[in-house]
């Protein structure tokens, strides 16, 4: 059974201070990296002998509009079959230079899950094969799941009496 | 006999053929093409029969869930979840109450786990006779459908025994379920149990080893375990390709390890072995079931969280605190805690996950769905390349793509 604080202190090792902010959120090992580390990471924890950690469950995308400088936030979901282990890894980047590499080269899997993250939050993934949307439309020209895209409001509250048919 | 006079043939030189023009064929395949099971378009290069490639347009049915669910109060997002794998809606139901519960660390009594464990079976085994018997209805049977269509018609009216509904079932609550199990629902599980296994063994007997079937399924649509792995596949297609991950066993939840079953694995990873491994679960379930029903705890059927459970009617009119609970609930007033949560469970395409970021607030801050078939979907033009086009259309309904799931 692998430990949190094995494969924490592992990373540490390998990658020093480029890994940060680490957390266990009900027993999920949570950390952080660069941009720069992304896929050496990635590659680092496959590649791994022991741990072996090679199979990407899920990408997605965060956006924290008030966070200034790292706007959005890459999530990768990681899981080793062999010791039942999963591992969550992100990365913060800047609306200003919203580019990050792209995993495809790693995991085949990655390709439609960075279209949808494109797609939603148009966080761009270099190296991409096709980064194109994939569940909305081309000729959309936002990306809908960023915050400034709000919703109607369904918490209400403005319970102003018209809407309750007063 | 007269004599035949042969008519002297011209036949031109080698030199003065026109020269042959190498085309391919473009094939659209979709949006709304019968054979293909829901909305998704397949834009085929075809060297004749031959598939050379394949490019697939997906989002046709997308309804933007994850958007929506950032505006709904947690207990409303449960509606969201069963209209993504429409032919397993409970699975998806619990996976979220599950999700939640594990959030906000409610313990679930057992007699709640044990009902969710029995209509998540039920799904299952709904879900995988589709599955199985459309493969049936695309290589030319189709009698098999119809006559396992009467047991999902079994299935149904349980759903609609426990919660009402029958395809988008909204089925059971944050801490447990909605109501206890009704006699009539007790009854029907226990009739189902009875006349389901003649039914599937009747229906094995049709398909399993049948030579027509067996040869238009085997070697259709191989995906080795490492290129499996690699694009994500999860569930019964991951099986049928050699790896035993099933979450149910690798992380148990909602009291799994309370059960005895075993987990089909193919080899292959062809139509054939993906297959056999849904008939295989479908044993296993209905297994499950058995020893759920059999050893159904007797006790409370939902947890005492009143922030986030409805209190039962009699109370809401009577009690004070039950009416502040029921006003609060109902208007959306709860504030969640901060934190995220990644929770797993074996939908019936394999894991779906559920990834819930939460500020506090009275609907989630991000919350993401791990959607099996959008990530697996993705192999489809590998899987099929080089074969017919009849094939594709085998390999693409025995991976058992929905599409309220892909596109979400």
């Amino acid at each position: 059974m692998l430990s949190n604080q094995e494969v924490a202190e592992e990373l540490l090792g390998k990658f020093g201070d480029q890994v940060f902010d680490f957390e266990e959120p009900y027993g999920f090992l949570t950390l952080s990296t660069t941009r720069e580390e992304i896929i050496s990471m990635l590659e680092f924890l496959n590649q791994h002998k022991t741990y072996q950690i090679n199979f990407l469950t899920d990408i997605t995308g965060v956006h924290y509009p008030d966070n200034e400088g790292k706007e959005f936030a890459v999530v990768y979901h990681l899981h080793s079959f062999i010791h039942n282990f999963r591992i969550r890894i992100k990365v913060f980047i800047s609306e200003a230079d919203i580019h990050i590499p792209t995993a495809t080269g790693l995991y085949a899997s990655a390709n439609w899950m960075e279209r949808e993250t494109y797609d939603f939050y148009g966080i761009l993934f270099d190296g991409h094969p096709n980064l194109v949307r994939i569940l909305n439309i081309e000729e959309m020209d936002y990306f809908p799941m960023r915050k400034e895209y709000a919703l109607e409001d369904a918490t209400r509250e403005d319970k102003i009496d018209a809407l309750f048919g007063r | 006999m007269a004599d035949i006079e042969l008519l002297p043939h011209n036949v031109p030189s080698q030199s003065e053929l026109p020269e042959l023009i190498e085309e391919l064929t473009t094939l659209n395949l979709g949006p709304t093409h019968p054979a293909t099971h829901g909305i998704f378009q397949n834009i085929l290069q075809m060297d004749g029969e031959k598939i050379v490639s394949g490019e697939q347009t997906i989002g046709y049915i997308h309804r933007a869930f994850e958007k929506i669910a950032e505006r709904r109060p947690f207990y409303q997002i449960t509606t969201l979840t069963d209209r993504m794998n429409y032919c397993s809606s409970p699975i998806n139901n619990f996976g979220w109450h599950m999700t939640m519960e594990k959030f906000l660390q409610i313990q679930v009594p057992k007699r709640a786990q044990y009902i969710r464990v029995i209509m998540m079976e039920l799904a299952r085994i709904s879900d995988h006779l589709i599955c199985n018997s459309i493969l049936g209805v695309d290589s030319g049977a189709f009698s098999g459908f119809l006559y396992v269509m009467q047991k999902r018609e079994d299935i149904y009216e349980i759903y609609e025994e426990v919660c009402g509904a029958r395809l988008t079932t909204n089925m059971g609550r944050i801490g447990g379920m909605e109501r206890d199990l009704s006699s009539t629902a007790l009854r029907k599980i226990r009739e189902f149990i009875k006349t389901f296994p003649p039914v599937l063994r009747e229906f094995e007997k049709l398909m399993s080893r049948n030579r027509i079937f067996m040869d238009r399924v085997i070697n259709v649509g191989p995906i080795s375990l490492e290129r499996a792995l690699s694009y994500g596949f999860t569930g019964p297609n991951l099986r049928a390709a050699g790896l035993d991950y099933d979450v149910r066993v690798m992380e148990p939840y909602s009291s799994y390890e309370d059960f005895d079953f075993s987990i089909p694995v193919g080899q292959s990873g062809d139509t054939f072995d993906r297959y056999n491994v849904r008939m295989e679960e479908m044993w296993q379930s209905l297994k499950i079931v058995e020893q759920a029903l059999e050893n159904l705890p007797e006790g409370p059927y939902y947890a005492d969280t009143p922030e986030y459970y409805l209190p039962p009617k009699k109370e809401v009119y009577n009690n004070m605190e039950a009416l502040i609970y029921h006003f609060k609930i109902v208007m959306g007033e709860i504030d969640a805690p901060i934190g995220e949560v990644y929770h797993a469970v074996e939908g019936g395409n394999g894991e779906l996950g559920f990834y819930l970021i939460s500020d506090g607030g009275r609907a989630p801050y991000r919350l993401h769905f791990r959607r099996p078939s959008f990530i697996y979907y993705q192999a489809f033009p590998e899987m099929c390349k080089g074969s017919t086009l009849s094939d594709a259309i085998l390999t693409m309904s025995s991976l058992n793509v929905i599409a309220g799931e892909l596109d979400a």
